[in-house]
């Protein structure tokens, strides 16, 4: 990206280290959230719509700790919040940020039908462009996450854009900026993905979370947003993060076989006629009046 | 004075009024909305067709009308519809046509049963035009409010998308015969379609028993 080359090494007078160094973030970029230390404190959904510009939405109360039940067009960032109750009885709360995960083969782009209105950074982001969408939301039919919402008055799909802007100048997405827990991290993939890898193991080892894992799901080619979660065998539990996701098998066909299919009928059929014109040519009437008296006397006309 | 040249009102004697203006009006709307909707669904369909959005305003102007437009097609259709749908029945005589089709596609007209106002070639593309935009209207209409499809359905939004353009292939593929026949095939028929008439001969040939009903006084100019 053309920003890249920007990235903060240093910062005066900061205190503490400078969130992202050591990175290579002008490739692959990763998003880590731990489920395990997410207090559910919303900071990051606060300083999401800050730093987009949004107006704070109204939000609905539905005896839970979920700011609202789903992300919209203007509130791309919640924490899913579900109270689950555990084999032995006893009660754990789940806390997931929940937000466009940046798949690497991301279906929302395969399925979307005008040109450029969806890019796909070499550094993994994957961003909509407003100004060539057409409202058609055929990308909420491909994303496997329910990530895209649409915005009725101006006809535009929106989702969080992993702060390009951000990162494009070299500084953390505003989520991660904000996070007090030290539950989201920011960096390369690679690093990520160790360090996801580490707190996994660490988890696994340490405490009773046996089942502790890595979310980083094979179907969409892996993600640009990666979770740890205390039971990675039920991704689902935590508010709905789907198994095994994938771009649908329908929009891969309707976009892939059926797409050619239907463009060579049609080629066929164009060039078919043009034969058959060479060949046969025109069915031409030519019956001269005296023939037509003729025809009209034989009919008893 | 001299010789003054005179306008001619009507029909010449040796023609016949094959459509009558209400139709011809209806035709054309029903091909107008159409061709609108094709041109911006192929738009849809193809990145190497996004240009036909182009070139009727860009894609969200595309987006916009493409579904009224549309909604429109299925209108004029029933109003075609409401025309037509006498002549256009499939009367087992037809069977008898379509397994001998090959003589019409041979130019060999000849060996064909008579037909009426219209051929079973005709009717089977006009039934075909008709059951499509039955399916694109229903599935178009889920397509065009996909954000009323609830999360748990959204498998079914592909499955949609994908009988919306199959039904728009088919009528595709009719309509390329069609327009062919129309224009290319069986000249006189434009003539028919834009002032309505058609010569003797052309009905001799094309719809005979249509030809002897008309020719029998009603409509025979
Ligand atoms: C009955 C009225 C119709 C409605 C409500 C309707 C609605 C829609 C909608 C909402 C879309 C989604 C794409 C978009 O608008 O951006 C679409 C796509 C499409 N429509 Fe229609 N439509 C109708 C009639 C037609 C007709 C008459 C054709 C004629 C060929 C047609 C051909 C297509 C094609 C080829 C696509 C693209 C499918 C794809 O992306 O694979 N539609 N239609
Ligand atoms: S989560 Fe959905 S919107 Fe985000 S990149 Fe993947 S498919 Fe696209
Ligand atoms: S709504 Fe916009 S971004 Fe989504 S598929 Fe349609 S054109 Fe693409």
């Amino acid at each position: 990206m053309a920003g890249g080359t920007l990235q903060i090494k240093a910062i005066s007078g900061h205190a503490g280290p400078v969130a992202g160094a050591n990175t290579s973030r002008d490739y692959d970029v990763c998003k880590l959230v731990d489920t395990t230390t997410c207090i559910g404190c919303k900071a990051c959904e606060v300083a999401c719509v800050e730093w987009n510009g949004y107006p704070f939405r109204p939000t609905s109360f539905d005896n839970t700790y979920q700011t609202m039940p789903n992300t919209e067009w203007n509130y791309w960032n919640l924490i899913r919040f579900d109270e689950h109750e555990n084999a032995d009885g006893t009660f754990q709360w789940l806390m997931r940020k929940d937000q466009c995960m940046h798949c690497e083969d991301p279906g929302c782009l395969k399925a979307c039908p005008a040109d450029g209105a969806i890019v796909q950074y070499s550094n993994g982001i994957v961003d909509f462009q407003q100004e060539h969408c057409i409202g058609c939301q055929y990308c909420v039919t491909g994303c496997p996450f329910d990530i895209p919402k649409f915005n009725q008055e101006t006809k535009k799909v929106f989702k969080c854009t992993l702060c390009s802007d951000r990162v494009n100048a070299g500084l953390e997405p505003a989520c991660i900026k904000s996070c007090p827990t030290g539950c989201l991290h920011f960096g390369s993939k690679d690093d990520m993905l160790a360090l996801a890898q580490a707190r996994a193991t660490q988890l696994r080892e340490h405490t009773s979370h046996r089942n502790a894992g890595v979310y980083d799901p094979e179907g969409v080619g892996g993600t640009h947003v990666i979770y740890v979660l205390h039971d990675s065998s039920n991704p689902e539990k935590y508010g709905g993060l789907p198994k095994n996701p994938r771009v649908p098998i329908l929009v891969q066909l309707w976009k892939g076989p059926l797409k050619w299919l239907g463009g060579l009928s049609m080629m066929f059929g164009v060039m078919g006629v043009a034969i058959h014109y060479l060949r046969f040519g025109p069915k031409e009437a030519e019956m001269k009046d005296a023939d037509i008296q003729k025809e009209d006397r034989n009919r008893g006309n | 004075m001299g010789t003054r040249a005179v306008l001619h009102r009507g029909p010449k004697t040796d023609q016949i009024e094959r459509y009558t203006p209400a139709e011809r009006i209806a035709h054309w709307l029903t091909a107008g909305t159409y061709v609108y909707a094709m041109a911006t669904g192929l738009g849809f369909f193809t990145p190497y067709m996004y240009w036909l959005v182009e070139i009727v305003g860009g894609g969200p102007t595309a987006r916009f009308w493409h579904p009224i437009i549309g909604l429109g097609y299925v209108f004029t259709n029933v109003y075609l519809h409401h025309q037509w749908k006498s002549d256009l029945k499939l009367i087992p005589e037809d069977r008898v046509w379509l397994d001998k089709v090959k003589y019409y596609i041979t130019n060999e007209d000849d060996l064909l049963p008579e037909q009426d106002r219209f051929d079973a070639g005709q009717k089977l593309f006009y039934w075909g035009m008709l059951y499509c935009a039955v399916i694109l209207l229903v599935t178009g209409v889920v397509m065009w409010f996909p954000e009323s499809i609830g999360r748990s359905w959204h498998w079914v939004l592909p499955l949609v998308v994908i009988i919306h353009s199959a039904a728009a292939l088919i009528t595709i593929g009719g309509l390329i015969i069609h327009v062919y026949m129309g224009v290319f095939m069986v000249p006189g028929s434009v003539k028919a379609m834009t002032i309505g008439y058609v010569s003797r001969g052309w009905a001799i040939l094309h719809a005979p028993l249509w030809y002897k009903k008309v020719a029998n006084g009603r409509t025979v100019k």
